[in-house]
């Protein structure tokens, strides 16, 4: 018996590779073959050389996160053998290219896996380029695993048809063909194809025991087809992106940085469909105060970038505050400071996003914690910028803004279009009193006119000023504008939602966490419920206002709480402590550049349960 | 070619169908009154110094809008922070006063947005030449449709005197005790080399010339600099009137002609201790929102938003 779709695979080599076309191609195969998906990227930041590595989880069951542990692993060259065979599961293998690699079973080091020598680029030139490498490596995959291959060539076809041609279409489904027939005549032959060397393989969702197996057979895991389930695949960024056209964005202005730059690409593809204009500015300091001018003259805009770009924005920022104009920002984090590690994940800038730019100001900001999440979050973004007129930001990372996955269709459709206090034409005109563009009102909020409102004339200012918008030094005029835009986060911090909890209500632990580890805790709470170990975890999405009353609530009520964050001084428990005046003791931190996986989170907690 | 589309209101009773054209493709809204000095005049007052070149620059934009008929509702002036970046507190139009540095990008986010706009931008010249630098070249390369006054006193004005990026060689100041050794900007030369369409530099206290720079710089389409000179009574005790007076020649007296590129250039350049005013160069180019397909009807601000299909975009994520 093997494991069937419960499987993690990597492929991995240098930059230019390209890794990630041909990885994303293997996840949406099996997401049209009615399996869930995941895929995430690792890369350095620079073109060509360095080591690239891409993981596509696939399970029958719904799946939030990579994995640690791999069922198959291609590699392209001896760096990435070296660096994860060990990762392998028991009745896992390598599929390699055996012209160039001389693999020996001590090379890795254990008996339990399979090694797959295929002649990878030969094949490729075969079929007519060496470029169709990794397409070969994608057909041995399909080939080894049982998945269909005809499914396999409509993604080629969806991949390179149109833009490519009929030609180069034809040539993939070649090498894809090669690459599957190879590995199916040399390792798949009737009486080979029983795993074997051992007892059983205990993976992310599911405890598989093996029999009849004897050491030295076949490959350990399977993939089948299910029925269509109608997902989409696609990353995080790509999901705002979505988010954004959706809710009306019609300007966007960015300067390209890590990991926020696809954000850009997929606004800049879209704008003539969806009539938007999209602005790559000179640097980020124009992006944000292009956005601020747009979003002045009555139209939805945004930017984007990462934690030096957002540096940059910080002025603006305040701008955008002090003139109530709404904006959204993503800020995509990297780990820092300064240039930091530019393509890899974090989540340091959470306490400088709360903070930044100059005295205190109301500012909404907002984690989104999957790929769904970045589709609604990105739509609610805009609705309470624009009904609170202050600045939002959407927190991601590399880990979610890079990773992609299969997720159910957004039902947008009727999705509310809240616009606040725009004053509509008519009623400015007629009114006969002097416009207050911000006239003191108990919910904070003032009526908004846009330049072309007759009647509703007024200069914004980034001084401070009074309710028609005049510099004003004066003490209560201070006191009272300073008030007036603080109410405005009151009455938001009414209809934002709570902290959603995921799992038993009753639980041996209770994880608290914001941001991108949702998937990898949601993962690692299936490991532990193996081990009887029942988890729940409260995903803290909406950090300012801080949701107080939710969260101490949640931590009083727990039997044991555990922080999962990726920041060194666990900055998530440092706002615990300043607003519910509670400290949570037991954390899980990484900082390392890379996302949380799902095992060395069972593994944290479990032994925290254990001691 | 020169004539600028004047901008409909967009409220005219919810369309802009209610436009006339009249000449050079001004359109003018028939139920608007006529743009007046009062009408232009709000409540606040200038603060500025006596003898402040800022003064005349004001009045003199002021009359160029009702010269011009422009519709104060459909106009936005944009500045930074300065002395002369208060100015939009002076005219009743649309304004935004923002950061130092950064009027441009909030001008173009604006003009982008809506560009059936007027958008003016008024910034002095430590925020026009010095911060906010980088915008300006980037901004002059576009050709937005959009007028740019800077207030060129040569000397920070609102900090307390310290030399601005025109302040000449030498100049000393609380902050440039020994002297400033910096060469200064040349606004001229870089608008002309940086793709400006529309370079000009008037004088404060020469209005009615400032006035037909003004008129000429808003009615071309594109992006219009118009440096301006004028003294700073307080902190410049070099550039006074006195000194303009001995030092200032008009371009259009001298035989220039503002097509000629070269020719422009070396006026921009200096002529000995004489410092040209007027126009310098002017040539046609298509406008940045010219060349956005998705800018050829309605603004941006027009659109309905209330429930957009995403349907065809999903698609190609399955």
């Amino acid at each position: 018996m093997k494991v069937v779709n419960d499987f993690s695979w990597k492929i991995a080599g240098v930059a230019g590779d390209g890794i990630l076309n041909a990885g994303l191609m293997l996840a949406r195969c099996c997401m049209r073959g009615g399996l869930n998906v995941f895929a995430s990227a690792e890369y350095p930041s620079l073109i060509r050389g360095g080591h690239n590595h891409l993981d596509v989880r696939v399970s029958e069951k719904p799946t939030y996160s990579h994995t640690k542990h791999l069922s198959l692993l291609v590699a392209l060259n001896m760096d990435s053998v070296r660096k994860h065979a060990k990762k392998l599961l028991p009745g896992g293998g390598i599929i390699y290219d055996g012209d160039q690699l001389k693999l020996m079973e001590q090379d890795v080091g254990r008996s339990d896996i399979k090694l797959y020598p295929v002649p990878l680029l030969a094949l490729a030139e075969q079929a007519g380029g060496k470029i169709m490498r990794n397409v070969v490596a994608m057909g041995a995959t399909i080939g080894l695993t049982g998945f269909d291959i005809e499914l396999f060539n409509e993604i080629l076809r969806f991949n390179f048809g149109g833009k490519k041609g009929e030609a180069v279409v034809q040539a993939n489904i070649l090498a894809a063909r090669f690459g599957c027939d190879y590995i199916r005549e040399h390792y798949c032959r009737s009486g080979d194809d029983k795993p074997g060397g051992y007892k059983s393989v205990d993976n992310i969702d599911g405890r598989y025991s093996i029999d009849g197996g004897h050491p030295g057979d076949g490959f350990g895991f399977r993939l089948e087809r299910r029925e269509g389930n109608g997902h989409i695949f696609l990353s995080g960024n790509e999901a705002i992106v979505a988010g954004a056209i959706k809710a009306g964005c019609k300007f966007f202005a960015a300067y390209p940085m890590t990991p926020a730059s696809s954000i850009l690409h997929g606004m800049a593809a879209n704008e003539k469909a969806f009539d938007m204009v999209v602005k790559h500015t000179e640097d980020e300091i124009a992006a944000i105060n292009m956005a601020i001018g747009a979003s002045f003259a009555g139209v939805r805009a945004m930017t984007a970038t990462s934690g030096g770009g957002f540096a940059l924005m910080a002025e603006g920022f305040g701008l955008a505050a002090q003139t109530e104009t709404p904006i959204v920002v993503v800020e995509a984090q990297r780990p820092g400071p300064a240039t930091g590690m530019a393509t890899h994940s974090g989540q340091g800038d959470l306490r400088f996003v709360l903070h930044a730019s100059t005295d205190e100001f109301p500012r909404i900001v907002i984690a989104p914690g999957d790929v769904t999440d970045c589709f609604f979050k990105t739509v609610h973004a805009f609705n309470l910028a624009e009904k609170y007129q202050l600045p939002v930001v959407v927190m991601t990372d590399k880990y979610l803004g890079e990773s992609y996955a299969s997720v159910e269709e957004f039902g947008h459709r009727g999705l509310k279009m809240e616009r606040g206090k725009f004053i509509p034409d008519g009623e400015l005109a007629n009114n006969g009193h002097e416009y207050r563009r911000y006239k003191i009102t108990e919910d904070g909020v003032s009526p908004r006119a846009v330049p072309g409102q007759k009647g509703g004339m007024h200069t914004a200012s980034s001084y401070e000023h009074d309710e028609e918008g005049f510099e004003r030094e004066e003490e209560e005029t201070r006191i009272a504008m300073h008030h007036k835009r603080f109410r405005k986060l009151e009455t938001a911090s009414k209809e934002i939602p709570e902290p959603e909890i995921y799992g038993p209500a009753k639980a041996d632990v209770t994880i608290l966490s914001w941001g991108s580890p949702k998937g990898p805790i949601k993962e690692a709470m299936k490991l532990l419920q193996k081990d009887g170990i029942a988890a729940n975890y409260l995903q803290i999405m909406y950090l300012s206002p801080f949701p107080a009353k939710k969260v101490a609530e949640t931590i009083k009520k727990a039997k044991r709480c555990v922080i999962v964050e990726s920041n060194m001084t666990s900055m998530l428990n440092s706002l615990v402590r300043e607003h519910c005046l509670l400290d949570v003791r037991d954390k899980v931190l990484r900082y390392d550049g890379r996302p949380f996986n799902p095992e060395d989170i069972y593994q944290s907690i479990k032994a925290m349960v254990a001691g | 070619m020169d004539g600028k589309e004047f901008k409909v209101p967009m409220n005219g009773n919810g369309s802009n169908g209610n436009g006339v054209e009249v000449s050079h493709g001004l359109k003018v809204l028939q139920d608007r009154k006529k743009t007046t000095m009062a009408g232009l005049t709000p409540k606040e007052l200038p603060t500025w110094c006596g003898g402040c070149g800022d003064f005349n620059i004001l009045f003199t934009i002021k009359n160029t809008l009702v010269e011009l008929d422009i519709d104060p509702a459909s106009t936005a002036i944009f500045s930074g922070i300065g002395c002369g970046s208060k100015t939009p507190h002076f005219i009743k139009t649309y304004g935004f006063e923002g950061l130092h540095g950064r009027s441009l990008p909030v001008a173009t986010g604006t003009l982008l947005a809506n560009h059936h706009l007027n958008v003016i931008v008024v910034t002095g010249d430590g925020d026009g030449y010095g911060i906010g630098g980088n915008h300006l070249i980037h901004t002059m390369r576009r050709n937005f449709n959009m007028t740019h006054i800077i207030q060129n006193n040569e000397v920070y004005g609102l900090t307390k005197g310290q030399y601005s990026p025109t302040s000449p060689a030498g100049f000393r100041s609380p902050s440039t005790p020994q002297g400033a050794i910096d060469t200064p900007v040349n606004p001229i030369s870089l608008a002309i080399t940086m793709g400006a369409t529309y370079v000009a530099r008037g004088y404060a206290y020469e209005v009615k010339h400032l006035q037909k720079l003004l008129a000429d710089g808003i009615r071309h389409k594109g992006y219009a600099l118009i440096d301006v000179f004028q003294p700073c009574s307080t902190y410049n005790k070099i550039n006074t009137i006195a000194w303009y007076k001995e030092h200032l020649y008009k371009l259009e007296d001298s035989g220039h002609d503002p097509a000629d590129k070269m020719l422009a250039l070396s006026k921009a350049m200096g002529d000995g201790d004489k410092l040209p005013i007027g126009l310098f160069y002017r040539e046609n180019r298509p406008t940045y929102e010219d060349s956005m397909p998705q800018l050829n009807g309605v603004p941006l601000v027009k659109k309905d938003i209330s429930d957009i299909d995403i349907t065809p975009m999903l698609q190609r994520f399955k």
